[in-house]
């Protein structure tokens, strides 16, 4: 397998507290890796440094093998880097269609002149085919903010898989949500993950191992353990800090 | 954005252009010769509500990009002798400039940060206007007297009421335009967008501070046009324009008429100026009647009056 992403030696420190010390991760291109830790172990700082909403205090980031460490969030975006967030950020006051035509529009847009004259009927296509893709086919008219919490979620999902991924980071898109909903989300990650690798970051052991090719546990900033779910499963180490046994 | 009603939007913007155009056949002179100075400013409100209605900026210094423009047109006409229309783009150009500087020195801020960032620019602008005024006349200004454009064969004063008026109206009617097309356009989308929520925003891969840089350009430019124009409609240039009162108008403007609706300049710009005109025939204490327009509208209708219209009635409205 190819290497998609890796870091090497990245560190992010906030003040007094390193929240991330000096990590190499590595991800192979079509997997589904689960990022795993307890609370304030840097799991969604790490996925910061990739997608680039922060910017490291050292080491390298790299993706298909090019140094992006110095690429503002939106160029990452342009290559495949995508991140949906863990606290729902979606635009509440803009109807479900216009938040997912505005993902869609950014892949639309690859010359200057797209900006001010775009296919309209193209983008109407696939902004529809994008909400019935997550289920979201009958709410398009609806301001975002007036759906359901797990509906925000999916609509979350639903703009970034518009963004059509390379390497798509999910930041505990579970959280929150009733188990048939969970159930829904699952299906979505493995459609997904036919075509894009996922670095899901997530607190339902139930959910990784359903889902994950590779599991990554980390704990105060560092990598401690990695492994298929089975292997992390029985790992010692993990069972201390993560599973408190 | 919802609600998508294209030609009955397209529709209704043409048409009110029509009915201004018409609106000189019946109206008297001292109400045309109001309108035209109302539109003139109306088109300035319009570049101020690109920025704040749509990208989510609120400027306090939008008077540098007006007297920007009236400058680089007045003093091209007084000291190089320049024509109308070489004059027109001499302000232009010049309102770019300032646009692109400030732009790019405001880029990184936001909210509070930029207010405070633009006024503190206009300042400085405003003082160096007094600060030169044997070239610019400081706050008396100076007057141009004989302006004309030749076009199509034969001379069109400017003076003359009725061709003031009409490109009093042309220059309107190409910002309400702009910014129509601005508004509907992909690049207006993402503007919006970026006033909901900058971090989404830059997260579903867009340059942020390019985004940034481009409203305030055309909203710097608009602002220009409209100086240039009130230089050669109204043949006066003077500091009064670049201080801080004339950047607190369009504000209050597009407040007034919607912010983030594209007729609401024109409205809040007439309403004002007529609210301020009938006030000041009762009393010397005018801003009071001012204040408590505002006042009712901030209790009532807090998106201003088109905004208010768009909310209740017409959730097509632009």
């Amino acid at each position: 397998m190819t290497r998609l992403l890796e870091t090497r030696a990245v560190s992010k420190r906030f003040g007094g507290l390193e929240a991330v010390s000096a990590v190499d991760f590595r991800v192979d291109r079509g997997e589904v890796r689960a990022l795993i830790g307890p609370n304030g172990a840097g799991k969604t700082t790490l996925v910061g440094l990739i997608s680039g909403r922060l910017d490291p205090t050292a080491g390298q980031v790299f993706f298909r093998e090019r140094d992006v460490t110095r690429l503002r969030a939106w160029d990452r975006v342009g290559l495949g880097i995508v991140y949906t967030f863990q606290v729902t950020s979606i635009y509440r006051r803009l109807s479900v269609r216009d938040n997912v035509a505005l993902a869609v529009q950014r892949r639309r847009l690859r010359r200057l002149l797209d900006w001010i004259a775009l296919d309209r009927d193209g983008l109407a296509r696939d902004v529809e085919a994008a909400l019935a893709r997550v289920g979201l086919g009958d709410l398009g008219g609806q301001p975002a903010g007036a759906l359901a919490y797990g509906h925000q979620r999916v609509l979350e999902v639903a703009m970034a898989l518009a963004l059509e991924p390379e390497l798509l980071i999910l930041d505990e898109p579970t959280q929150g949500l009733a188990a048939g909903e969970i159930d829904a989300l699952c299906r979505l990650v493995r459609d997904v993950a036919g075509t894009a690798t996922v670095l899901l970051i997530e607190h339902n052991l139930g959910v990784v191992l359903e889902l994950a090719s590779r599991v990554t546990v980390m704990d105060q900033g560092r990598i401690i353990a990695e492994g298929t779910p089975r292997e992390i499963e029985a790992h010692p180490e993990v069972q201390r800090v993560y599973l408190g046994r | 954005m919802s609600a998508d009603r294209p030609g009955l939007t397209l529709a209704l913007h043409l048409g009110l252009l029509a009915v201004l155009g018409g609106l000189q056949l019946v109206l008297p002179a001292f109400h045309l010769a109001m309108l035209a100075r109302i539109m003139v400013l109306a088109s300035y409100a319009v570049g101020y509500n690109l920025l704040l209605g749509y990208a989510g900026l609120m400027s306090l210094g939008h008077a540098m990009f007006f007297a920007a423009g009236m400058y680089g047109t007045g003093l091209t006409i007084q000291h190089l002798g320049l024509g109308v229309a070489a004059s027109l783009l001499a302000g232009l150009v010049s309102a770019l400039m300032v646009a692109a500087v400030v732009g790019a020195i405001t880029l990184r801020t936001a909210g509070p940060a930029f207010l405070i960032v633009t006024m503190m620019l206009a300042q400085a602008f405003y003082l160096a206007t007094l600060y030169f005024n044997d070239v610019t006349g400081g706050d008396q200004g100076f007057i141009l007297s004989g302006l004309g454009l030749e076009l199509g064969g034969r001379r069109w004063a400017l003076a003359d009421p009725g061709v003031k008026y009409n490109a009093a109206l042309i220059v309107f009617g190409a910002s309400l335009l702009l910014s129509l097309w601005l508004a509907r356009s992909p690049v207006g989308r993402v503007l919006v967008a970026m006033r909901e929520n900058e971090e989404r925003t830059r997260l579903l891969g867009y340059n942020t501070l390019r985004l940034k840089l481009f409203a305030v350009v055309v909203s710097g430019l608009l602002a220009g046009l409209a100086g240039s124009a009130y230089t050669l409609l109204f043949s006066y240039v003077g500091s009064t324009f670049a201080g801080v009162l004339y950047s607190i108008y369009p504000l209050l403007w597009t407040l007034l008429g919607g912010a983030g609706t594209t007729l609401g300049p024109l409205v809040g710009t007439l309403v004002m100026t007529y609210v301020v005109d009938v006030a000041s025939g009762i009393t010397t204490g005018y801003l009071i009647v001012v204040g408590a327009a505002l006042v009712v509208m901030t209790l009532w209708a807090p998106a201003g009056i088109v905004g208010g219209i768009r909310a209740r009635w017409a959730r097509w409205l632009p």
